[in-house]
């Protein structure tokens, strides 16, 4: 039984978008709020994540998200109080093809712009930032060093039991079964036994929020696709930035704990809620990374796993209050990057549910509105 | 239980990181795996996931079939990347 019938907000999804959303909504004031996540806090993509957190994009809003996000990241733990483990050695993204390089000086000359500490560099010096890499068929890369790491399950536990202290409700291995509106306005939710009153919903679902969606009668504009990643026992430091590269597809990046998390898409994946582990791609993700780093050949694999990535049509996140559904708000599509965009993407998104407005101008930018305005800046730097 | 007991040997986890986590309100293996890294090192919780399991059935009176087991993930032992790489199909 839960204790109970009302409440003022409910958001659905105990990830970081959930929690960090939960947490700013009560630092700002907000009362009788309830988080509902049908599994345990960082069940879902973001306690599969990589890890990373980087700045450097191809869509303006993208970059200034990263950007603010990580100067949240920078005071979290202790902000927080919760050590989250943050360790800024940069991401190195690497260059293979002359279209890379060309995007590349584009994106560094956007990020430049908005004040983000990044260069574009040579293949001598990305050789002195990462001395074990295998230069073969390298152009270029690009060096941010505030990028880096931080620790996805203590970020999402911290934001979660923060949220609690300051009088959030959360219930873990509770699901939302059903929402019912009235004349398209929110009116409650129902989990399994219950029903819990509330005007407002936020949709924080990650992977599953499209089925949020179907449960107020909308079509929402993401798709679900598996991701797969793998991690190798620890080992002593063997290079210190994320190493990316979009064309050879992967990324790799080896944590303070000293172990090496690695992980790559499949073009040829299908849309759809799997999250299973298949030796191809440990086998494919093995091939490619012995080929950058020889020396990783040494080093083994204790575990595999898969997360969604949840794709909206120009990889950039949908947030803000839904058109046609009173009181039903959108934290969704982040495509792979909802763990380092979380901090200040959840600040905007508790000022817009309390006041109405929002300290970064994302009204017209990330709404889901944009896509039927044709106003697409598609996101090209996506592993 | 001495907290400074040594339950996961791989990540070097106490028995007092467990127990706070548990205290915390956390009642699976799943929740304490990730909190605290308890079996998610080189041997991958074969040595150490029963006494935890254990253990939790301990600290909220249920049985140990009771507590939700995570999933257990590929490979059972660690391999070398250099051995997945040379892999090929026949």
């Amino acid at each position: 039984m839960l204790m109970i019938k009302r409440a003022d907000i409910v958001i659905i999804g105990g990830g970081i978008i959930g929690c960090s959303i939960a947490y700013n909504l009560a630092k700002m004031g907000g009362k009788n709020i309830v988080l509902f996540e049908k599994n345990s806090l960082a069940s879902g993509a973001t306690g599969r994540c990589g890890a990373g957190i980087r700045q450097q994009f191809g869509a303006e809003m993208n970059c200034i998200l990263a950007r603010e996000s990580i100067k949240i990241f920078e005071n979290l733990s202790q902000e927080l109080d919760y050590d989250i483990e943050l360790n800024q050695n940069g991401y190195l993204v690497l260059a293979y093809t002359e279209r890379e390089v060309n995007q590349f000086k584009k994106n560094v000359a956007l990020e430049q712009s908005l004040d983000i500490d990044v260069r574009f560099i040579t293949v001598k010096e990305a050789k002195e930032i990462v001395p074990p890499l295998n230069t073969e068929g390298l152009l270029a890369a690009t060096f941010c060093p505030t990028d880096g790491h931080a620790n996805p399950f203590n970020t999402n536990f911290a934001y979660g039991e923060a949220a609690q202290r300051l009088g959030v409700k959360i219930y873990t291995f509770t699901e939302i079964k059903e929402i019912e509106t009235e004349n398209n306005k929110i009116m409650a939710v129902k989990t399994e036994k219950e029903k819990i009153l509330t005007p407002i919903v936020v949709n924080a679902a990650g992977g599953y929020s499209g089925t949020i969606g179907k449960m107020v009668g909308v079509d929402l504009p993401v798709y679900s696709q598996r991701h797969q990643i793998l991690i190798t026992e620890p080992v002593d430091p063997l290079f210190k930035p994320m190493l990316m590269s979009f064309s050879r597809n992967f990324y790799c990046q080896q944590t303070p704990h000293g172990s090496i998390i690695m992980g790559c898409g499949n073009p040829d994946e299908p849309k759809g809620d799997d999250i299973g582990s298949s030796w191809q791609f440990a086998r494919e993700m093995a091939q490619k990374m012995t080929t950058v780093v020889p020396l990783l050949k040494e080093v083994s694999m204790v575990r595999q796993w898969a997360g969604l990535y949840n794709v909206s049509p120009d990889a950039q996140p949908i947030l803000g209050k839904h058109p046609q559904v009173g009181g039903f708000y959108v934290a969704i599509g982040f495509s792979g990057h909802g763990f380092m965009l979380a901090p200040v993407t959840s600040k905007l998104m508790a000022e817009l549910i309390l006041t109405g407005r929002t300290s970064l101008s994302i009204e017209d930018k990330l709404d889901i509105g944009r896509f039927e305005r044709g106003e697409l800046i598609l996101e090209p730097s996506v592993v | 239980m001495k907290d400074e007991i040594i339950i996961c040997r791989c990540e070097d986890v106490t028995w007092g990181e467990i127990r706070r986590a548990l205290e915390k309100g956390y009642t699976t293996l799943d929740e304490i795996k990730r909190i605290t890294r308890g079996g998610m090192g080189r041997c991958q919780g074969t040595t150490c996931h029963r006494i935890i399991l254990g253990e939790i059935a301990k600290f909220y009176h249920k049985s140990i079939e009771e507590v939700v087991v995570p999933t257990f993930r590929p490979p059972t032992k660690p391999v070398k990347l250099g051995t997945l790489a040379s892999d090929v199909d026949d």
